[in-house]
C-alpha cells in the first residue's frame, strides 16, 4: 500500500520507513514558530518546565514575528511584545522579526514563506491554527498551544496522531470570476466545520497548480477551517522557483503513491462552480454570492493571512481601479513586503496602493488588524451592528469586533465588487 | 487525578469556537500572575450568544456577575468543540473558571490537544448526542476509571469513550509531567 505526501513527511519526520492514520508518533520539528499572543505565555511555560537551565533546541529553527496586536495603546498587548524583545535578547535569537525596525514582517504565514522558512519536505509546528498555510509548499504544517510549543522549544520534538488523507482535485482552468478563496469556501460548505477535523487535506488537479504560489497559500489556510490538522499541496516547479529565490537551505520533494490510501476524494469542475461567500457567522455557512447579492453593508475589509497577499490586492486593484468605494473599505497588507510590492506593481501605471487610494480606500500597516477583532484601537474593527464583507477566514460572532456584527466572508473579487457598490454584489457583474 | 468528579452541569450547542470560549481581546492578560489571570475566568465562555448559554433554557451565563468562578463543573457540549484559534487561554479559561471535565461528541483537534498535554481539563467524547440529554445545573458524577457519566438529577447513566492513548498524559498531568515519568526529559 502507498502512502500519501502527508504520511511520507511524517515518517521521514520521525525516523520511520511508513507510518499508518491513527499511529502516534514522536517528530521531530524542523521549525517552530510563535507570535506575540502565543509567544510569551510559551516562554512561560517553558522557563517553568525546563527551570533556570532552560535551553533553546536550536536557535536556528525558532521564528518568532509579532503580528497579531501590534498597533495599539493597549497596554498588556505592548507588554507581549516587550516580553519578546527580551527573549530574543536574552537568547540572542536570529529569527526575530521585531516592530519598530526594518525587520518587522507582518503577518507570520505570509512573513514565514517570504522569508524562506516554508521547505518542501519540512515539519513545521507554530503556536496559531493558521500554521496550515504552510502546507503549500509541499511540507507538513500545523498548530499547536502554548504548552506543545514549550515542550517543542525545550526538545525540538512532539508527538502527533498521523492523520488519515482527503483528496480536493479541482479540474479545468479557473475564471476570471474566481480566486483560491471560492474554491476553498465551497469544500467548506460541503464538508463543513469538522468535516476534515484530525485529517490532512490534500489539494490537487489543474487549477490548483495553476495558481500561484500565494493563492495556495489560501487554500492550505483554511484548512484549519474544515477542522484539518494540515492541508498540502505537492510542490512543483512554482513552489522551487518562489522558495529558491529565498533561501538556499536543502529541502526535499515528497509525492503521493498512486494507490495511496485516502478517507475521501472530492473532485470538482472549477468552469462548474459559481462565487460564494460563507455568510454570518460560520465559515461553512455557505451561500453563492448570487443568493445574497444586495445586501447592504457597512464595512468592507481585505487583509490578513488568507486574504491579504499580493495576488489578493491584484484581484481588487483590477476592479477598483479608476472607481470610487461606496462604503468605508478597509486594506490591509498582510506583510511589508507585500506593502512593498503594492507601492511598486502598476496597471496602467498607477501603483495598487495608489489605485485604493484614489478609490477612497483606507490602508493600514501590515499586521492581523481586526481578522481577529483585538483591543479597541485595532483598524477596521467591527463595531456595534456592523454588516461586514471580508477576505479573512473567519466569521464566528464577535471574531472581528463587535458580537452584534455580522460578517460575510468572500474572495477580493466580491469584496472589490461589493466596495463599489454598497451592496453584496456578485464580481461577474462588473468584470 | 481523582477518580469521581461531581459537580453541575453547563450545557453548549454544536461548534463552540474559541473565541466564544475566550474573545480574542482578553487574550493578553498574563497567565501566571494570580490576580490577572482571574480575568481568563472572569471571561471565559462570555461570547456565547446568550440564547445558547446553558441549554434548553439559555440566557445562563457561564460566570455570573464580577465573580472568576462559575458554579458549573461540567461542560456538556455538542460537535466540533474547541474549532477556531489555536489559542491554549481557551481551555486554560476554563480551568481557571473552575472546570474540570468537558464531555462533548467531537472535539477540533487543538483544542483537544491543549486541554490533554497542558492538563487543563479532561476532555471526554460521548457516543452521539449528550447535548439534548442534560440539562444546565443538573448535578452529575463522572467516573474516570470507569469512563461514566451519571445524572444524578435524574438517576441515568451514559458511557463515554475511554480515553485510549492520551490516557498517560491525562492521568500524568500533562505532557511535561509524562515526559519527565518516562525519562524522556530531565
Ligand atoms: S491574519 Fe487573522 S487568521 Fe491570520 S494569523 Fe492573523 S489573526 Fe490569525
Amino acid at each position: 500500500m502507498g502512502m500519501t505526501i502527508t504520511e511520507k513527511i511524517l515518517a521521514n519526520a520521525s525516523g520511520r520507513d511508513r507510518v499508518s492514520p491513527g499511529e502516534n508518533i514522536w517528530l521531530n520539528v524542523d521549525v517552530l514558530m510563535t507570535h506575540d499572543v502565543c509567544g510569551p505565555p510559551t516562554i512561560q511555560i517553558w522557563k517553568n518546565e525546563f527551570g533556570k537551565e532552560a535551553k533553546v533546541w536550536d536557535k536556528n529553527k525558532l521564528v518568532i514575528f509579532p503580528d497579531h496586536y501590534i498597533f495599539t495603546a493597549d497596554k498588556y498587548a505592548n507588554r507581549n511584545v516587550e516580553i519578546l524583545r527580551q527573549f530574543a535578547a536574552d537568547y540572542d535569537l536570529p529569527n526575530y522579526y521585531d516592530v519598530g525596525t526594518p525587520r518587522y514582517k507582518g503577518v507570520c504565514h505570509i512573513a514565514l514563506a517570504e522569508e524562506g522558512y516554508n521547505l518542501p519536505g519540512k515539519v513545521l509546528f507554530g503556536t496559531d491554527s493558521h500554521t496550515c498555510t504552510s502546507g503549500a509548499f509541499g511540507m507538513f504544517s500545523t498548530g499547536v498551544g502554548n504548552t506543545d510549543a514549550a515542550f517543542i522549544l525545550g526538545t525540538g520534538k512532539i508527538w502527533e496522531k498521523v492523520p488519515e488523507s482527503m483528496k480536493f482535485t479541482f479540474n479545468g482552468k479557473l475564471p476570471e470570476y474566481l480566486t483560491a478563496k471560492d474554491l476553498i469556501l465551497q469544500i467548506l460548505g460541503d464538508i463543513t466545520t469538522d468535516g476534515a477535523t484530525y485529517r490532512a487535506m490534500e489539494f490537487d488537479g489543474e487549477a490548483v497548480f495553476d495558481l500561484e504560489m500565494y493563492e495556495r497559500m489560501t487554500l492550505t489556510n483554511m484548512a484549519i477551517e474544515c477542522g484539518g490538522m494540515n492541508g498540502i499541496i505537492e510542490a512543483d516547479a512554482k513552489t522551487e522557483a518562489f522558495v529558491k529565490e529565498r533561501t538556499n537551505a536543502p529541502y526535499e520533494i515528497y509525492r503521493s503513491d498512486e494507490d495511496a490510501k485516502y478517507q475521501s476524494k472530492y473532485v470538482y469542475d472549477v468552469t462548474k462552480l459559481e462565487p460564494v461567500v460563507a455568510k454570518p457567522h460560520s465559515p461553512d455557512n455557505r451561500g453563492t454570492v448570487r443568493s445574497v447579492e444586495g445586501t447592504k453593508l457597512t464595512k468592507c475589509y481585505i487583509g490578513s493571512c488568507t486574504g491579504g497577499k499580493i495576488t489578493d490586492f491584484r484581484f481588487a486593484a483590477k476592479l477598483l481601479l479608476g472607481k470610487e468605494v461606496k462604503v468605508p473599505t478597509f486594506i490591509v497588507p498582510g506583510s511589508t513586503a507585500v506593502a512593498k510590492q503594492m507601492e511598486e506593481e502598476t496597471i496602467n501605471g498607477i501603483s495598487l496602493k495608489e489605485i485604493f487610494k484614489n478609490a477612497g480606500c483606507e490602508i493600514g500597516e501590515s499586521s492581523c488588524a481586526a481578522c481577529l477583532g483585538g483591543p479597541s484601537d485595532t483598524f477596521g474593527r467591527s463595531v456595534d451592528k456592523d454588516v461586514v464583507i471580508s477576505t479573512t477566514n473567519r466569521n464566528f460572532p464577535g471574531r472581528m469586533g463587535s458580537k452584534k456584527s455580522e460578517v460575510y466572508l468572500a474572495s477580493p473579487l466580491t469584496v472589490a465588487s461589493s466596495a463599489l457598490t454598497g451592496v453584496i454584489t456578485d464580481p461577474r457583474d462588473v468584470l | 487525578m481523582e477518580n469521581i468528579i461531581k459537580g453541575k452541569a453547563f450545557v453548549l450547542g454544536n461548534n463552540i469556537d474559541t473565541d466564544q470560549i475566550i474573545p480574542a481581546e482578553h487574550l493578553v492578560y498574563s497567565l501566571t500572575d494570580p490576580e490577572e489571570k482571574k480575568k481568563y475566568g472572569h471571561y471565559a465562555l462570555s461570547a456565547v450568544p446568550l440564547p445558547q448559554s446553558g441549554l434548553p433554557g439559555g440566557n445562563i451565563p457561564f460566570v455570573k456577575g464580577d465573580n472568576c468562578e462559575s458554579e458549573f463543573q461540567i461542560i456538556i457540549g455538542g460537535s466540533n468543540f474547541g474549532c477556531g484559534s489555536s489559542r491554549e487561554h481557551a481551555p486554560f479559561a476554563l480551568q481557571v473558571a473552575g472546570a474540570k471535565v468537558i464531555i462533548a461528541e467531537s472535539y477540533a483537534r487543538i483544542f483537544y490537544r491543549n486541554s490533554v498535554d497542558g492538563g487543563f481539563v479532561v476532555p471526554y467524547e460521548s457516543f452521539g448526542k449528550m447535548n439534548d440529554k442534560i440539562k444546565t445545573g443538573d448535578n452529575l458524577e463522572i467516573n474516570l476509571k470507569e469512563n461514566t457519566l451519571s445524572n444524578l438529577s435524574d438517576g441515568k447513566t451514559y458511557e463515554l469513550k475511554p480515553l485510549g492513548d492520551v490516557l498517560p498524559i491525562v492521568e500524568a498531568g500533562g505532557i511535561f509531567e509524562y515526559a519527565r515519568k518516562n525519562s524522556m526529559i530531565a
